[in-house]
């Protein structure tokens, strides 16, 4: 058994049909008859409901069901939206109605569904419904929201807090207190959106016939969302299907289930015609949910060579106006702080607060961007204040790959103690500083200086918990035609899952990769599954492909030996055929051996004969994997305008076993252009009101192809003992520390005026502004 | 994100389209349509009628004589930017034109949209302005020609009279080997203009700037023409200090903010964007000849 | 208020007659009435770049551009890239050097960079980055698209360069 396709970079089969425009995207499901949605959303960031009237909106063109929350079924109406990850930590649990009952708590909350001929229509009538609101006072800054007058997100709450939890270990406070040096930042990270280029939609399909329901949707996790819709609807989960067909784009925002989902179900039910929702951009901009609000205020205690003493502070997390995934990225947060050092004691204070915001999920980072952001501007500021090289700091504190694995201490999301399973952090760290030509960069600094350019360099190094369970299965089965039938629970939004696991199974059964057909992303395919977040797929769904393709192959082997009256031991599987070693090569196709292991009708199968060459494994992790990477930034400011260019950037990754460096280079690419909007462009701001003023693509900007260079990327390979194929999560490390190595980067070009930037995204005006306090003007830098 | 119902006319002749402008209520005109549609799916904008000058074939193409160009307002702004006389006549044209959009929208986009409409943050207006053009509108009350200076009179507006279309822009190509430069700061490639500055120059034989212009974008409800400075420049040659001191001339101007950057940023970036400006326009300007007796 | 008007169009070199709406955009046209989804809405107000076909031969944004004004016009989207025998060399590269993850926003930037190669086919690293700033992709951080944009140039100079 080799590994032909196993590390290869092999093209993805998925890209045929997408570069032709043969995509099926939710929006291109085109099924006749269908009619189309749109939602009725809140204006104002906190009001009650007086009154709705939806007559005259009844009564337009094209028009064949307006529905509020007072026409829904008594359970959708009365009960708001399953929580899915509760914590014991949390005071208030508080999810969504489908339709709000009686306040609003966010601009964009949907108050009515109009079901119509097409889209156009349903918005013309949308200006016919009229609603009196009592507008209340809303809370936008998380800040404000802990003010003991400050106005409740929730009406009816005595609080905005959510929860308070401490993680620590270590005596952190003995720690600081005999310091030779403390260092304190306040730093922030605005909030910004997944924006998947292919926004959310919906596709309901009611069969009346079978008393059954299709759901075609843009989700990450089509398994969750079918237990949470079954839950709302009150129906047999199993008469409930979802398809993710092509997904374009997911980033954590399509994890959720949305409330709008089940209300587009519910329609479908109601009028037994197929229904439609396709999320335009504003309403992705007012309802898809957001991340990365979070104020720190950190400390780091540090001996007279840099080395780490303890590590405290507190730390404020907006949630938004609900919490559909419970309060797992200031958790996941503070788990990531102590990163790849030792960081003898530690301690971090969370609070979490309802303001009238969308409610914030896990977007591509979930909380590590944040918690990386703030570690490495501490340990920027002690190099500074040390007078150490930023790299020779970090090396000196990093964990040696000797400890591994390596237990931070605390307890991390998975509800796992926080144990670094696998990880070279000096070895990756010295690669990335290779790529990035790191010791040549005084020279180019002081040569661009004399030219009167001001260009700067940023490290930042990371650990990234990744491969989170509870499980994903997959499903090998061999085809009567010698194809070989992959199905998982697992989902793509643009990853090339289908090519990663043809090419794991490929080589477990020794077939062909073009013969592996994967379907995915459909509830139909496998009994249980789970989805896409959390860098998940690879771990999970990879080691159950691996562990379904291996019994496939003992069955295989069992049912060739038979036929071809060989021992197993003397039989190649080989391009879907088993192949007698020596002699003229007797060989048997999978198509017959599939063939057999049916058997035939009304007769008993040999004894001890596989029934059907299929297995379904689900693979489940122990633990998180652990994830690692150290990422240089070098840019250029234009200290006239402030604006950064970022020249070079390198990145040295760590998850394991590579399955297709194409892809994985692909992901750390796309994750790093992320992570540059979050450091430079992204700021979805709202003002006083909680009132939105980014909702477009003009106003709310993300990176384009002049903004993002191409990285260097190097691979450093420690596999993970904890999973049978090696391999750690690949599909967030790129945005994780990419803030933290561009910011350090600015301050780095901006060094010979000593500005300091504490905050994400960093916009031009604010390094102006800072520069002009320094007197940068006055020396006619300009 | 879907526009309001309207009706559609297609006029093939600029009489018929001011006929349909003065009689038709809210009704409304599409050029390139590459700001108005985003407008009208938003529902930002809601005419019952639109009245597309594609049609008319009169409004296109550029016409030179010997004084004058004549651009007229449905060219493309692919046409401009890639015309070769234009770009020997009026070179800041396409200067400017590199930051206008994208490739998509220029291929779209007009002249006589993009002056229509009026973003403060505009170059093509701004470039108009600096260039002294002067906008022929036909109305229903018959034609008339109106100074840039006098076009753009507010927030997005125009001194276009509800039945009136912008035909055409009149401009008197610079001196050849003048100098000029179009700069700007945007967030990224192709957005609106944070600020920017247009600048022209022409010198005498010795190098005494006899004619300039300054022109601003972004940093006021309308591009801003900045007179303080041209008449700082004229009768110097120019160097470090003059261009110190006539940029911070261009840059002290009731500035105002929004989203991306406060009155106080923009300001500062009229300053430096007008420092480049002026000496790229005086790296690229060729002095006259000394004229021989 | 209302008015449909009668419109004929030629699509990817086959003409199609309909009658037509006035609000409806080009792009819901080419999806809905015509069947051609690969063209993709991502923001429907001419920013992002997904909805992006060829109106006679030039990149344009079918969300800013109603059907309506489409008569008489030749478009071509991305199903009318695919040649005889599969995809395009521009296709081909794109698959080849990783240009597209979701998808979602490829079929976009296949017809800018259509037009970019026949207008320039020799173009810069700098030049094939300025025409993607008409389009936004969030998956591939435009590493891949741009390497597949400069081997399709490559590669067709190369067939040029043997005929």
């Amino acid at each position: 058994m080799g590994s032909k396709n196993f590390g290869a970079r092999v093209t993805r089969f998925e890209d045929v049909a997408l570069v032709s425009g043969k995509g099926r995207y939710v929006d291109d499901i085109q099924i006749a008859g269908t009619l189309h949605a749109a939602f009725l959303r809140s204006p104002h960031g906190h009001a009650r409901i007086k009154s709705i009237d939806t007559s005259a909106a009844l009564r337009c063109e094209g028009v064949h069901a307006v529905l509020t929350a007072a026409d829904l079924p008594e359970r959708m109406r009365k009960q708001r939206m399953p929580l899915l990850l509760p914590n014991a930590t949390m005071s208030t649990l508080r999810t969504q109605h489908s339709l709000a009952v009686d306040e609003v708590c966010y601009v964009g909350q949907a108050l009515a569904i109009i079901v119509a001929d097409n889209r156009y229509l349903a918005e013309d009538a949308l200006a016919a419904i009229e609603v009196e609101y009592e507008v209340l006072k809303a809370v936008s800054d998380v800040r404000a929201a802990l003010a003991a007058g400050a106005p409740r997100a929730h009406a009816d709450l005595d609080s905005n807090v959510v929860s308070e939890f401490v993680m620590n270990y270590g005596d952190v406070d003995a720690a600081f207190a005999s310091a030779p040096h403390v260092f304190r930042e306040e730093l922030w990270q605005h909030r910004g959106g997944g924006m998947a280029m292919e926004t959310r939609g919906v596709l309901a399909q009611a069969d009346v016939t079978t008393d059954s329901l299709t759901l075609w949707s843009s989700t990450q996790t089509p398994h969750i969302a079918r237990r949470m819709l079954a839950e709302v609807l009150d129906v047999d989960v199993e008469s409930i299907r979802i398809i993710a067909p092509d997904v374009g784009g997911g980033f954590g925002p399509k994890a959720i289930f949305y409330p709008e989902d089940a209300v587009v179900a519910h329609a479908s039910r109601a009028l037994g015609r197929p229904v439609k929702f396709i999320e335009d951009r504003r309403e992705h901009f007012l309802c898809a949910t957001q991340e990365r609000d979070q104020y720190w205020n950190v400390e780091i205690a540090v001996d007279n060579d840099g080395n780490i003493l303890g590590v405290r502070g507190d730390m404020l997390h907006d949630t938004g106006a609900f919490v559909p995934w419970g309060i797992i990225m200031p958790y996941i947060a503070g788990a990531t702080m102590p990163g790849p050092y030792v960081v003898p004691a530690y301690r971090l204070a969370c609070t979490v607060a309802f303001t009238n915001k969308v409610a914030t999920t896990p977007v591509r980072g979930a909380g590590r961007p944040q918690a990386v952001f703030a570690m490495e501007r501490l340990m920027d500021r002690v190099a500074r204040e040390l007078r150490l090289d930023p790299a020779e700091l970090r090396r000196r504190n990093y964990i040696r790959p000797e400890q591994m694995p390596y237990s931070v201490g605390l307890i991390f999301r998975d509800g796992k103690p926080l144990i670094y399973d696998s990880g070279d952090y000096p070895r990756g760290h010295d690669a990335a500083l290779d790529l990035a030509g790191y010791q040549g960069f005084p020279e180019r600094q002081a040569s661009a200086r004399a030219l009167g350019r001001f260009i700067g360099i940023g490290v930042a190094s990371y650990v990234e918990g990744t491969g989170l369970g509870p499980f994903e299965g997959v499903t090998v089965r061999i085809l009567p035609d010698g194809k070989v039938r992959v199905t998982s629970g697992a989902t793509s939004q643009g990853q090339g899952t289908r090519t990663t696991l043809a090419q794991i199974v490929a080589d477990r059964v020794g077939c062909r990769i073009e013969d592996v057909a994967v379907t995915i992303g459909d509830t139909a395919g496998i009994a249980s599954g789970v989805g896409a977040f959390a860098s998940r797929l690879a771990v999970n769904a990879g080691s159950s492909a691996s562990i379904a393709g291996d019994h496939v192959r003992v069955s295989i082997l069992k049912l060739a030996s038979r036929a071809l009256g060989l021992p197993e031991s003397e039989i190649d599987l080989e391009d879907g055929k088993a192949i007698g070693r020596g002699g003229n090569r007797p060989a048997i196709s999978f198509g017959e051996l599939s063939r057999a292991a049916q058997g035939m009708p009304g007769f008993s199968l040999d004894a001890g004969q596989p029934v059907g060459l299929e297995h379904t494994a689900y693979f489940a992790p122990t633990q998180a994997s652990y994830c690692s990477g150290t990422h240089v930034a070098e840019v250029e400011v234009d200290v006239g305008t402030g604006a950064v260019k970022i020249l070079n950037y390198s990145v040295a990754h760590d998850c394991g076993n590579v399955i297709n460096p194409m892809i994985v280079d692909g992901q750390v690419q796309g994750g790093v252009a992320h992570g540059i909007g979050n450091a430079l462009l992204e700021w979805m701001q709202y003002d006083e009101n909680a009132q939105p003023l980014t909702t477009t693509f003009a106003d709310y900007l993300l990176p384009m192809a002049t903004d993002v260079p191409t990285c260097a990327i190097a691979h450093v390979e420690t596999p993970s003992p904890l999973n049978p194929i090696g391999v750690k999560g690949a599909g967030e490390g790129g945005t994780i520390p990419a803030a933290a190595a561009i910011i350090a980067a600015v301050e780095n070009a901006l060094s010979p005026f000593g500005v300091r930037f504490a905050e994400t995204p960093l916009m031009p005006n604010r390094i102006v502004q800072a520069l002009e306090e320094a007197g940068a003007y006055a020396q006619q830098v300009a | 994100m879907k526009p309001a119902p309207f009706e559609y006319h297609a006029p093939a002749s600029l009489d018929e389209a001011v006929a349909l402008l003065a009689t038709l209520d809210n009704a409304k005109v599409i050029a390139g349509g590459q700001s108005l549609v985003a407008m009208m799916n938003f529902r930002y904008a809601m005419p019952d009628h639109l009245i597309d000058l594609g049609n008319i074939a009169s409004l296109s193409g550029l016409h030179f004589d010997a004084q004058i160009l004549r651009i007229g307002s449905m060219t493309r702004q692919r046409e401009i930017e890639f015309s070769a006389a234009l770009a020997n006549k009026v070179p800041l044209l396409k200067a400017a034109l590199a930051h206008v959009g994208h490739r998509q929208t220029r291929n779209r986009g007009t002249l006589g949209g993009s002056l229509a409409h009026a973003d403060p943050a505009a170059e093509l207006p701004t470039v108009c302005l600096a260039l002294d053009a002067e906008i022929e509108i036909v109305g229903a009350a018959g034609a008339r020609v109106v100074p840039m200076r006098d076009f753009t009179n507010g927030f997005m507006t125009t001194a276009l009279g509800y039945d009136e279309i912008l035909v055409a822009v009149h401009i008197r190509p610079w001196r050849l080997g003048h100098g000029y430069s179009f700069q700007e700061y945007a967030r990224r490639h192709g957005d609106f203009a944070v600020a920017g500055a247009a600048v022209l120059l022409d010198a005498n034989h010795d190098g005494v700037i006899e004619r300039a212009s300054v022109a601003l974008c972004g940093v006021a409800d309308r591009p801003i023409r900045r007179d303080e400075a041209e008449t700082a420049l004229v009768g110097q040659v120019l160097d470090e200090s003059i261009i110190a001191r006539v940029a911070s001339l261009a840059g002290d101007v009731e500035a105002t903010g929004d989203i991306h950057g406060d009155a106080t940023y923009r300001r500062h970036l009229a300053r430096v964007l007008t420092t480049r400006a002026l000496r790229e326009a005086s790296s690229r300007m060729t002095t006259k000849k000394r004229e021989t007796a | 208020m209302t008015t449909t008007h009668s419109i004929s169009v030629n699509i990817n070199g086959q003409t199609y007659a309909r009658v037509v709406e006035a609000r409806m955009t080009l792009a819901d046209f080419l999806r809905h009435e015509i069947g051609l989804t690969g063209t993709h809405l991502g923001c429907e107000h001419g920013v992002c770049g997904a909805c992006t076909v060829l109106i006679d031969g030039r990149s344009a944004r079918s969300c800013l551009t109603f059907a309506v004004q489409m008569n008489g016009r030749t478009l071509t989207t991305v199903e009318g890239l695919n040649v005889a025998v599969g995809l395009s060399p521009l296709q081909q590269a794109f698959q080849e050097h990783h240009g597209l993850q979701c998808g979602f926003c490829t079929s976009g930037m296949l017809m800018t960079l259509t037009e970019l190669l026949s207008d320039n086919p020799d173009p810069t690293e700098q030049e094939v980055r300025e025409v993607l700033t008409g389009h936004l992709c969030r998956c591939t951080g435009y590493a891949g698209p741009v390497r597949a944009a400069l081997a399709a140039a490559e590669h067709l100079k190369g067939i040029k360069g043997a005929a």
